[in-house]
């Protein structure tokens, strides 16, 4: 039983990441219909540019939980730009190409960033500066820490904000406007270009909190690091029902836990023959499910219905 | 208000506007009417700035407006009600309604010109909750003109807005128009259903093939038996 919680805790945790992430790939897909697949590197690189920024700041003789803001803060303000850039230089000038021409450009920007990652960080793991309380909190036999609990309430308030802007403000009228029917949107004066580009700066931004919480909680970071993480966010994109951001944040909290209680319980089911390592394997086993069964997700709309 | 110059609109290779020349004064209806395929569309388009002109210029209250950005367009005061109606089918009535006054700011006058719309529309007023899916064609068209009102525009730009509705509600939406053409608004309209566009405005240009064939009064062209054999079906 207190196996059961735990997992589901875990899950809820990294779920929490997951759905942050997913939420990047769910509003650029919402309002363009690209799969950005460099969105895992841009998390990566988001987690990257806190350790640099915290850590020197730490080494500089600031204090830690001041560090770790700094280190937030340049991380978001770096992920902001990178996915304004993406879109200014990758995407835009393929905006009436074929669907398939951007696509390949994403993967493309995403094998660029990561080899840029390479040289700037290199290939060596690198220790993220740990700048929050290892505090541990029991609840009916499970163990949590104080970084879980940030976690979820961070995740969960900004998913809350998120959706605050999306359906109360003006610009996140226009950005489902415009998800609806570019040109239309654009006879009644909304500036496509800069909601597009407002979808990946928002998206980007989520990723560098992602980013930065996935460091702090593992400890470590990597130049691949984004490539596992962002396919797991994009299949928890999938699963709730791409372009919907209700679903993202579902799907991605879905997913942590499917993996979570996957990973306790698999060395149980195969007699000891997997361990817990192979818990990558449920999240691809969604994505071949969903696709198989339900490829329009959880919340997903009919596709083919714009106005 | 409106100064349209030898346009010219091409697909490609293919020329849907082959250099016309119109123009539209302040408070007038002027109907642009011509079979399917004439360039009535492409010439609506060219004005909004949706398809690039080939060649050719527009004058928008002596501006020059046709090399502007689309979404500048209706800061000038063009609102253009496009074919098909084009309504956000996953947001309301309301949020349409605010999606057509995106370019104002000020509260107040957004609320006042919502109860505008609502006056010559009470149909919407009674769906104002619902999503515009979920609307009758004929509620989407109303839809669709209360939008382009809620901008405060100088022009509308009105792109067949009879287009497959029930001969009841094609009535219910020219009577607004109507209404609204007798408020002191500016309106191009374009129609495949002549008889229509005829009775309801001052003046009328003919499309063929890319090119105006004809234009005069509107009351003249109803009479005149060319117009009536070729677009009235007499």
């Amino acid at each position: 039983m207190d196996i059961l919680l735990q997992q589901i805790i875990n899950g809820l945790v990294q779920g929490s990441i997951y759905a942050l992430v997913a939420l990047g790939y769910t509003m650029v897909y919402g309002i363009m219909g690209l799969i950005n697949f460099a969105h895992g590197e841009v998390v990566m690189i988001g987690t990257l540019v806190s350790i640099t920024v915290a850590g020197s700041l730490i080494e500089a003789g600031m204090p830690v939980s001041l560090a770790g803001m700094a280190g937030l803060s340049a991380s978001v303000l770096a992920c902001m730009a990178l996915g304004w850039g993406l879109e200014r230089i990758a995407y835009r000038p393929l905006r009436n190409a074929p669907r398939l021409t951007p696509l390949i450009t994403a993967i493309g920007m995403s094998i660029v960033l990561q080899n840029l990652a390479m040289m700037i960080w290199g290939r060596n793991y690198l220790t993220f500066p740990s700048f929050l309380p290892k505090i541990d909190f029991e609840l009916a036999g499970a163990n949590f820490t104080a970084i879980q609990v940030i976690i979820v309430v961070v995740s969960a308030t900004t998913m809350g904000g998120l959706l605050l802007l999306v359906y109360r403000t003006k610009l996140g009228m226009a950005m489902r406007a415009t998800a609806q029917n570019p040109a239309v949107a654009s006879l009644m004066g909304v500036n496509i270009n800069r909601v597009i580009a407002a979808a990946f700066v928002i998206g980007s931004a989520l990723g560098a909190l992602a980013g930065v919480m996935v460091g702090s909680y593992y400890e470590i970071a990597h130049y691949q690091m984004g490539f596992m993480l962002g396919l797991k966010a994009f299949t928890a994109a999938v699963l709730g029902g791409i372009g919907n951001l209700a679903g993202a944040m579902l799907g991605g909290v879905l997913l942590g836990i499917i993996e979570a209680l996957g990973a306790g319980y698999i060395g149980d089911l195969t007699g000891g023959f997997l361990g817990s390592n192979y818990q990558d394997i449920f999240a691809f086993v969604v994505l071949i499910v969903v696709l198989m069964f339900k490829p329009s997700g959880l919340f997903g709309e009919k596709t083919g219905d714009r106005a | 208000m409106l100064e349209v110059t030898g346009l010219h609109v091409a697909y490609g290779g293919i020329q849907a506007v082959r250099s016309i020349t119109f123009h539209v004064g302040a408070g007038e209806t002027v109907a642009l009417i011509g079979a399917n395929g004439a360039g009535k569309s492409s010439t609506l388009k060219a004005i909004a700035r949706v398809v690039d002109a080939a060649g050719g210029d527009i004058h928008f209250c002596a501006e020059k407006i046709s090399r502007i950005a689309a979404h500048e367009v209706i800061r000038k005061g063009i609102a253009l009600v496009p074919e098909g109606r084009g309504v956000f089918a996953r947001l309301s009535v309301l949020e349409n309604l605010r999606m057509g006054a995106y370019i104002c700011d000020a509260a107040a006058e957004v609320a006042q010109d919502m109860e505008t719309v609502f006056a010559y529309f009470p149909r919407l007023k009674e769906r104002a909750r619902q999503l515009a899916g979920t609307l009758s064609g004929g509620e989407q068209q109303m839809l669709a003109i209360g939008r382009a009102l809620m901008s405060r525009p100088k022009m509308l730009l009105l792109d067949e807005p009879s287009m497959g509705l029930a001969p009841i509600m094609v009535q219910k939406i020219f009577e607004v128009v109507r209404a609204v053409a007798a408020d002191g608004m500016t309106i191009l309209l374009i129609e495949q259903n002549a008889r229509l566009a005829l009775q309801c405005s001052q003046r009328a240009y003919v499309m063929e093939s890319g090119e105006i064939v004809l234009n005069g009064e509107s009351a003249k062209l109803l009479d005149d038996p060319k117009v009536r054999a070729a677009y009235l079906g007499e």
